[in-house]
């Protein structure tokens, strides 16, 4: 087998997201003009001012120049990885951004683990005891999990195993491997509770529907063991499904990153965007956003890889995308 | 589908009769709930027993006693009486968010479902571009640059709800159209219009319920969230989401101050999903031949 068509796959995919970048750089870019203040105000960060300082701003930040050509320049830059400089802290944004990134890669890997094998899981055992008091227990529990946000599920988890219990630290990232896994616990469990309970929905939904198909009911009859039809066929087709929600939970864990670094006052990218959004930073809101919306198409990119090959139908059907 | 022709043997069936008055009782208590939370919201502060913005430095935090119920927050304030407060914004926003999106769904849907062509295309479009988005981020992102406070919070959540509803009323429209009465209407000559809204709405509107009242739940769930963050409702607010937020740090000392918001927004929106799933159950599911 080539791998031929992933090329042709990926060669196709580039032409509709690079323009789908530009949109949304676009849109970055037209938030400073959207603020309720005036730019330079904006980069003054509401210290006292007066009217040779605005001017001297504006000249640096080339403010009095057209839109569009703000707007190049600035896209200039960012093509060449330089996002600008931040207001508050006078530093170039991308390194700023950079510093953060560990702490939020290692929450959204560690709770898109715990979301993704605990929600399996328990999805599988719900779809094969169907219609069974434990059956019906985790779907209940799957109930709540969706209605616990991950700030109100997070302050739960800080007091009980934090306060009550003790068992976990209530502050700070940690540092060295094992240490940061033992501080990220709490976070990383509150951002996966409500993905887990997505998880859970769909692989039960689709294994059963997929245990209910004639194949299995005429693999089981021609004498293979229920094992070898679960694990050999029925999960397979079933993880299609699974595959698209994780995508879905991926980016959930972006989201979810934001209310839980907070909560857990965690310096990373979330916590990061707070405060850029909150101390009006809009050079740093732009790199962030612009970061974000790169992970974003990287994480749907991947996905529809991996479905073409889960399933080989798609890869051939001459779906394009 | 070759239905009933040949008994499969099946892991587990489906003990679907037994569980129908047994499947009410949590539906009965999510009802009580939602009860609860309206009442609290319609007569805040008749049954408040404080003035939920009254500070008492003087108490500081303390734990719940006599006086204090749920204890007091770190301004002295009474924690009961600011959470009886909070069902106002609560109940207000989220159920605009849902009716909204709701209401924008609807029109797209069933537009695009039912007229199909172009016009679908390009719907579809923006729906699956929306969907490839993470929807609160961009909500912070909105809410904290342009500001505008909690109903500009209430307005870009509509917007991004509404994608998910237009998906959802489009596949009722779709299932719909095939449907014999849809063909004996266009032979009578009913116009397209009418058929859309006299005939094929009252078919879609049960699934429309069901999920006004999702919405609702992740309305409450994202709301509370901008909240949390420090967007949306002013600072002082008694609001669920910013209590959580300011009561974090009395966490040692009082933490009923922080959990109980969070509980009220878990239980509330939790109330909701079982309600729409409910509703979906009973009354959606079952016209679509499942």
């Amino acid at each position: 087998m080539t791998l031929g068509w992933l090329a042709r796959f990926l060669a196709s995919r580039l032409l509709v997201l690079i323009p789908l970048l530009l949109v949304i750089s676009f849109g970055v870019f037209s938030l400073l003009q959207l603020a309720p203040s005036t730019p330079e105000r904006i980069l003054l960060g509401g210290r006292p001012s007066t009217p040779e300082v605005l001017a001297a701003i504006r000249e640096r930040y080339h403010l009095d120049d057209p839109f569009l050509v703000q707007y190049g320049r600035w896209l200039v830059g960012v093509v060449q990885l330089d996002f600008g400089t931040s207001i508050r802290a006078g530093e170039p944004v991308l390194p700023m951004i950079i510093r953060r990134l560990d702490i939020t890669v290692f929450l959204g890997l560690f709770g898109f683990v715990i979301a993704l094998v605990v929600g399996l899981l328990v999805g599988m055992v719900a779809a094969l005891r169907r219609g069974s008091p434990l059956d019906r227990a985790l779907v209940a529990l799957s109930v709540v999990g969706v209605s616990a946000p991950a700030f109100a599920s997070g302050i739960l988890l800080l007091y009980l195993f934090g306060v009550v219990l003790d068992w976990f630290p209530v502050f700070g990232a940690g540092d060295g491997m094992l240490d940061r896994l033992w501080h990220l616990t709490l976070p990383a469990v509150a951002l996966a509770l409500s993905a887990m309970a997505l998880i859970v929905k769909v692989t039960r939904a689709a294994l059963i529907e997929e245990l209910e198909r004639d194949y299995v009911a005429f693999a089981r009859a021609r004498g293979l063991s229920f094992r070898r039809v679960l694990f050999g066929y029925a999960l397979r087709n079933a993880l299609v499904s699974v595959v698209t929600a994780s995508g879905l939970v991926l980016i959930y864990m972006l989201t979810g990153a934001v209310l839980v670094e907070v909560t857990f006052t965690l310096p990373g990218v979330g916590s990061l965007l707070v405060e850029a959004v909150q101390g009006l930073d809009i050079p740093l809101v732009q790199g962030l956003v612009i970061v974000i919306a790169v992970f974003i198409v990287v994480v749907h990119l991947i996905i529809d890889i991996l479905y073409r090959l889960i399933d080989p139908r798609i890869r051939f059907g001459g779906a394009h995308g | 589908m070759a239905e009933g022709q040949v008994a499969v043997p099946t892991l587990a069936t489906e003990p679907r009769q037994r569980g129908r008055l047994a499947g009410f009782i949590p539906v009965a208590i999510a009802l009580v709930i939602i009860g609860v939370v309206v009442v609290a919201a319609a007569l805040g502060d008749l049954i408040a027993p404080r003035d939920p913005n009254a500070q008492n430095l003087l108490v500081g935090d303390v734990p719940p006693n006599g006086q204090f119920p749920l204890g007091t927050d770190q301004l002295g304030r009474d924690v009961l009486s600011r959470i009886i407060a909070g069902a106002r914004t609560a109940l207000v926003g989220p159920m605009l968010i849902a009716v909204g999106g709701m209401t924008i769904g609807t029109i797209l849907g069933m537009l695009g479902g039912y007229l199909g062509g172009r016009l679908d295309a390009i719907i579809m479009r923006w729906v699956d571009l929306m969907y490839s988005l993470p929807g609160l981020l961009i909500a912070i992102v909105i809410v904290g640059v342009v500001g505008g406070g909690y109903f500009m919070a209430v307005i870009v959540l509509i917007v991004l709800f509404s994608p998910a509803d237009t998906r959802i009323v489009r596949a009722e429209a779709l299932r719909q159209r095939p449907l014999p009465y849809i063909e004996a209407a266009r032979t009578l000559g009913v116009p397209t219009w009418r058929i859309m809204f006299v005939h094929v709405l009252p078919n879609v509107l049960p699934v429309v319920v069901s999920y006004v009242f999702l919405d609702f739940a992740f309305g409450l769930v994202s709301l509370s969230g901008l909240s949390f963050l420090g967007l949306g409702v002013p600072p002082g607010t008694p609001d669920w989401g910013r209590m959580l937020f300011e009561n974090r740090t009395v966490l040692f000392t009082n933490p009923l101050a922080a959990v109980a918001p969070g509980l009220m927004i878990v239980a509330a929106a939790a109330a909701m999903n079982i309600v729409g799933d409910w509703l979906y159950e009973r009354f959606a599911s079952s016209g679509a031949g499942r």
